[in-house]
């Protein structure tokens, strides 16, 4: 028996929204693979939940008239992984969430719990922040935009509001069309284990594949919230397809990181395969655009 | 005390249940079905003893709650035995040939994870099995015959 006091359960938008505001103490749960074993071990004693996991409409990922990607945030990890459309429009995110955890908990984790977490380690989290993803919050109030760029205020909290609930991750057209990406997690084991650091690069060059038009990077645990490296796209922008750029790009990372040293690494350790995962991710990104070095 | 009553199959049976809402499935299936495959092992996701199947993919049911059951379509080792004389399943016929069990504990989890890959009716690579079976830990056998077990039955 987990220890909590009340279950409510919404099976709507809407019952979930109106839930929010009946009871605002109560913790949201969505696949529950983070909260049900905080409970376990007795650091929630006492709470209320509001799980919505049983609202289907919060499921799977559609395209809307203008071309953004629409990732219902209940999608499981393993169903993003398998999508149709994310496999065809940003791959990388299905090959980042088929990092989290093992199979089992690849079923019942979510993207949306994932992100609302705000924990820096969420492997899809720098995939998400370097794509320009967009959340879509539903409140009393209606509908809420928040760029993922806004949407850390500190670890392990994010701009959700009284009585709102994530509705949508968002990819707009102009985010992805064109742009290909790659992620990295380094960790200890191949299974069941967090990143030290992640790391996730996509790029978009130009017509003739000889520059980089645009680069975006974005990591995990290279600080307390998932962060991009300015210093580094600046770098990469307009420069030439090269090993040097590559160089150039993954050394300016450094100006725009900030580690911390915990038990699972040391700062400097973090630093030292941020650098080296940038350069390795920004050169698969290049050579999945069709770029040739 | 907040209870909830769930309609679900399990293992074939339609079932109505009326449960305290802060129960696991793995505390419903054990205690309430008697299904003791599901074993409690870590009870934070991590071991893969207590999974099963819901809805044809792999759970695990230790962090799962209950009452999320409802209208769903649950299997568990107990589910596999061939209904009129109780014979094996191909896969754990496949466990017995390839001696991949030793204390057991993992078995029944690593059997059901087998069973959603045999429902995908595609082959697997010994790469591609061990990746499947990463959310189930085996201190004993060193995954060896495990995977020969996977191999002979999902492949052949």
């Amino acid at each position: 028996m987990f220890d909590f006091e009340a279950l409510y359960e919404a099976h709507t938008i809407d019952e979930a929204v109106a839930l929010r505001a009946a009871h605002p103490k109560a913790q949201v749960i969505a696949g529950g693979s983070d909260q049900l074993i905080k409970i376990r071990a007795g650091r929630l004693a006492g709470c209320e939940l509001l799980s919505i996991y049983t609202v289907d409409e919060l499921r799977g990922v559609t395209l809307d008239g203008d071309g953004t990607l629409r990732i219902g945030p209940l999608t499981s990890f393993s169903h993003v992984t398998r999508d149709p459309l994310i496999n065809r429009l940003i791959p990388v995110l299905g090959e980042a969430v088929d990092q989290v955890g093992g199979p089992q908990i690849r079923n019942i984790g979510t993207i949306g719990g994932n992100v609302c977490n705000g924990v820096t380690s969420a492997d899809s989290a720098s995939t998400l922040l370097a794509w320009d993803a967009v959340m879509e919050l539903t409140g009393p109030e209606g509908k809420r935009r928040v760029p993922d760029s806004a949407w850390y205020l500190k670890a392990g909290q994010v701009d959700i509001r009284p009585g709102e609930i994530l509705t949508a991750i968002l990819i707009p057209k102009t985010a992805y069309d064109g742009y290909f990406g790659s992620y990295f997690k380094y960790a200890m084991r191949n299974a069941m284990d967090i990143a030290t650091t992640g790391c996730s690069v996509n790029v978009k060059l130009s017509a003739d594949k000889k520059t980089v038009g645009d680069a975006r990077v974005a990591f995990g645990v290279a600080s307390p919230v998932p962060v991009r490296a300015p210093s580094a796209e600046a770098v990469a922008r307009g420069a030439a397809i090269s090993e040097k750029t590559a160089e150039d790009f993954s050394r300016a990372v450094l100006a725009d990181i900030h580690p911390r040293t915990s038990w699972r690494a040391t700062a400097e350790f973090r630093e030292h395969i941020s650098v080296e995962m940038a350069k390795r991710t920004f050169l698969e990104a290049v050579k999945r655009a069709g770029g040739e070095f | 005390m907040q209870m909830k009553t769930i309609h679900f199959t399990l293992n074939g049976v339609q079932r109505e249940k009326t449960i305290d809402v802060r129960a696991s499935l793995t505390d419903m299936l054990r205690d309430d079905y008697s299904c003791f495959s599901v074993k409690k092992g870590c009870e934070v996701g991590e071991c893969g003893a207590c999974c099963v199947l819901i809805d044809g993919e792999t759970f695990n049911s230790c962090i799962y709650l209950a009452v999320w059951a409802d209208g769903k379509s649950i299997l568990t080792v107990e589910g596999l035995k061939g209904p009129s004389t109780g014979e094996l399943h191909p896969i754990q016929q496949a466990f017995v040939d390839e001696a991949a069990v030793q204390c057991g504990f993992c078995t029944p989890g690593i059997i059901m994870t087998a069973v959603e890959l045999l429902g995908t009716g595609r082959k697997y690579t010994r790469e591609e099995l061990r990746k499947a079976i990463s959310g189930h830990l085996c201190r004993c056998t060193g995954y060896e015959n495990i995977l020969n077990a996977l191999d002979k039955a999902i492949n052949h």
